[in-house]
């Protein structure tokens, strides 16, 4: 595999069973993605981006094909192995945040650093560090009832980003946000992109995340339908 | 470990009133167990302790053919105090007991009873047999309240008994109430005349003769001798302790009832958990947790209900408990209406033992029930669970 590349599928597919019979979502897909690549997964709904999304990120398994992240074999990890995977090297943001609720915004962003059992000095700089990337380092304390959608994704953004991940996979990550704070965490989003060379991958159908992206993947009815380079 | 605790204290805390109520629920099976069992082991140890003062001290030699829950073998259940004891029974390290039946004739009725004699001048017991050691008109004697209540008997009171001696002959006499003695021991005043031992021995014409022998000392080895068999202080115990054992079993299906009821709340807590925080399950797993790290999470969580009640148990059971240890708790019955020994105000006894055992129980009880339910999480498709879909 090429040093810089962190996604590569070939022939992928994915079935589920529905009822007696089965649903494919994915067929045949053969895609790869490279470092510091800022890519989304275009389509409408039912065309199979979340699905490719959650297999990419090692939360699902392919039914047939390959697929190899950062030199892993999804399809041949153990749960435990996935588990790591996710831990060391992948960052999730959601539509729905996806935040603890009971926690503040500290303890969300340093939670993915305690699964990495770095240490408390560490932890605090890193935390700090991530929040100042999404300039929220001004609500440490709050918890995520207290916030606006906007702060809750980009509270969602440095918890996904605190570990600086090799890829970080977005599903739908403006749906539940209004244009100002769409715009607002693209930019960080962008920023970090730039900055960090992390990896992003959204799922998206939304027009203002479209304009952001510098490579778009349209899927459609589960196949790959077009493939543009910014 | 660390952090899944950590975590799981938080998750708790941050549930709010959901997590308190459970907790309050479980603290009340906590105290009340304790104090229930505490009452019982306060009762066995109060038991034991009146037994050992007032009737079998370190242990009992028995004639062979006594039988106390015989009493047509009274008339065979005696003979000669063997030599080997007497220097124990002039140091007053044991007491010869004779027993024979007899009738108390009291207001012209007559009744039952078993005539007891004893030293006046031993200490090894706690009956008040110096009381008898007085000259009057009559033959001296001390009976229990017990015995004084149901046969209306007060101190200073003159009544008639009839014994048979060792040939069968019928004999009487008037007999001096010299003291009345108040006791938690039913077999030492149910029913009982306690009288001089050699006046007793000389009445049924049995010098030198016992049909039991009361020792002090339990640690010495000793072993049955001629026509005597020995009693030890357990086998003499055994009876009072089976007795609290089989009360033991019953109040447990009292603090299961009570347990099982706090433990569902939690279950109902538990089940409630796994569909409402799919989302965060989902989470978990994203982050980079395993599910069967999830589950051991959602399993800390609920065990961790007793941990808090146990905290919140401590807060308002140890003053509780400390009152109720230091006031009791009065039946309203005398031990003579139950028959074995039982104080008219019961003292619970909290032993480290005790508390630990209730809280490992509790903890153990809770963990399996927050473990149950939260297995589902092992089963759980995490892409279904972001999307907070019910599976």
């Amino acid at each position: 595999m090429e040093d810089n590349l962190i996604i590569k599928t070939h022939n992928l597919t994915k079935r589920f069973p529905m009822g007696k019979s089965e649903f494919t979502a994915l067929k045949g897909i053969d895609l790869s993605l490279g470092k510091g690549e800022f890519a989304g997964l275009i389509g409408p709904s039912g065309s199979g981006k979340t699905t490719l999304l959650n297999i990419v990120g090692s939360l699902d398994t392919p039914s047939e094909g390959e697929v190899i992240v950062l030199d892993k074999s999804i399809g041949n990890l153990t749960a435990k192995e996935a588990a790591k995977l996710r831990k060391e090297n992948i960052g999730f943001i959601f539509q729905s945040y996806n935040l603890l609720a009971v926690h503040t915004v500290f303890e969300n962003v340093e939670f993915p650093l305690l699964l990495l059992k770095i240490s408390a000095n560490e932890r605090r700089k890193m935390v700090m560090d991530a929040l100042e990337w999404v300039g929220l380092l001004d609500k440490i304390k709050s918890k995520p009832p207290q916030l606006s959608g906007g702060e809750c994704q980009r509270v969602a953004i440095a918890r996904a980003m605190v570990k600086k991940p090799s890829l970080v996979v977005a599903d739908e990550p403006t749906a539940n946000l209004d244009a100002a704070n769409s715009h607002n965490v693209l930019q960080t989003m962008a920023k970090l992109n730039d900055e960090l060379k992390t990896t992003f991958l959204f799922a998206t159908h939304d027009e203002k995340v479209i304009g952001y992206l510098k490579r778009k993947i349209y899927l459609k009815d589960g196949k790959l339908d077009k493939d543009e380079t910014v | 470990m660390k952090l899944a605790i950590k975590l799981a204290f938080k998750n708790l805390i941050g549930a709010g009133l959901r997590t308190w109520l459970n907790v309050i629920v479980l603290s009340f099976s906590f105290v009340i167990i304790i104090a229930a069992r505490g009452i019982l082991v306060g009762w066995d140890r109060q038991a034991k302790n009146d037994m050992t003062d007032w009737e079998i001290a370190g242990g009992q030699y028995w004639n062979v053919n006594y039988d106390p829950f015989d009493a047509f073998t009274l008339a065979d259940a005696h003979g000669t105090i063997p030599a080997e004891f007497q220097s124990e029974i002039e140091s007053g390290d044991m007491v010869p007991v004779l027993i024979t039946q007899g009738t108390l004739y009291k207001e012209g009725r007559m009744q039952s009873i078993l005539i007891k004699g004893i030293e006046t001048n031993q200490t090894l017991l706690e009956l008040p047999t110096h009381k008898m050691d007085t000259i009057v008109d009559a033959i001296p004697s001390i009976v229990g309240s017990n015995m004084a209540r149901s046969n209306k008997l007060k101190k200073g009171d003159y009544v008639t008994i009839r014994w048979r001696d060792r040939n069968g002959t019928f004999d009487a006499a008037d007999i001096f109430i010299a003291d009345i003695f108040t006791t938690n021991v039913p077999t030492v005043d149910a029913s009982q005349l306690w009288l001089p031992l050699e006046t007793l021995q000389s009445m049924v014409l049995m010098p030198g003769e016992a049909t039991i022998l009361t020792f002090r000392d339990r640690e010495k080895v000793r072993e049955d001798t001629g026509g005597w068999k020995l009693m030890t202080f357990k086998a003499l115990v055994k009876d009072i302790e089976d007795m609290i054992k089989t009360k033991t079993v019953g109040g447990s299906i009292f603090y299961g009832i009570l347990l099982i009821l706090a433990l569902l709340a939690i279950f109902d807590t538990q089940v409630l958990s796994i569909f409402r925080r799919q989302k965060e399950i989902g989470t978990y797993i994203a982050l980079g947790y395993t599910r069967k790290e999830v589950v051991g999470l959602f399993t800390i969580e609920g065990g961790m209900h007793s941990i808090l009640a146990a905290i919140v148990g401590a807060v308002y059971g140890i003053p509780f408990l400390a009152w109720f240890a230091s006031k009791g708790i009065t039946l309203g019955v005398s031990s003579n209406d139950f028959g074995f020994t039982m104080a008219d105000t019961m003292y619970p006894v909290y032993s480290g033992a005790l508390v630990i055992g209730t809280i490992i129980i509790v903890l153990l009880a809770t963990t399996i029930v927050s473990y149950w339910p939260s297995r589902k999480i092992a089963k759980m498709n995490p892409t279904e669970a972001l999307r907070g879909k019910l599976q």
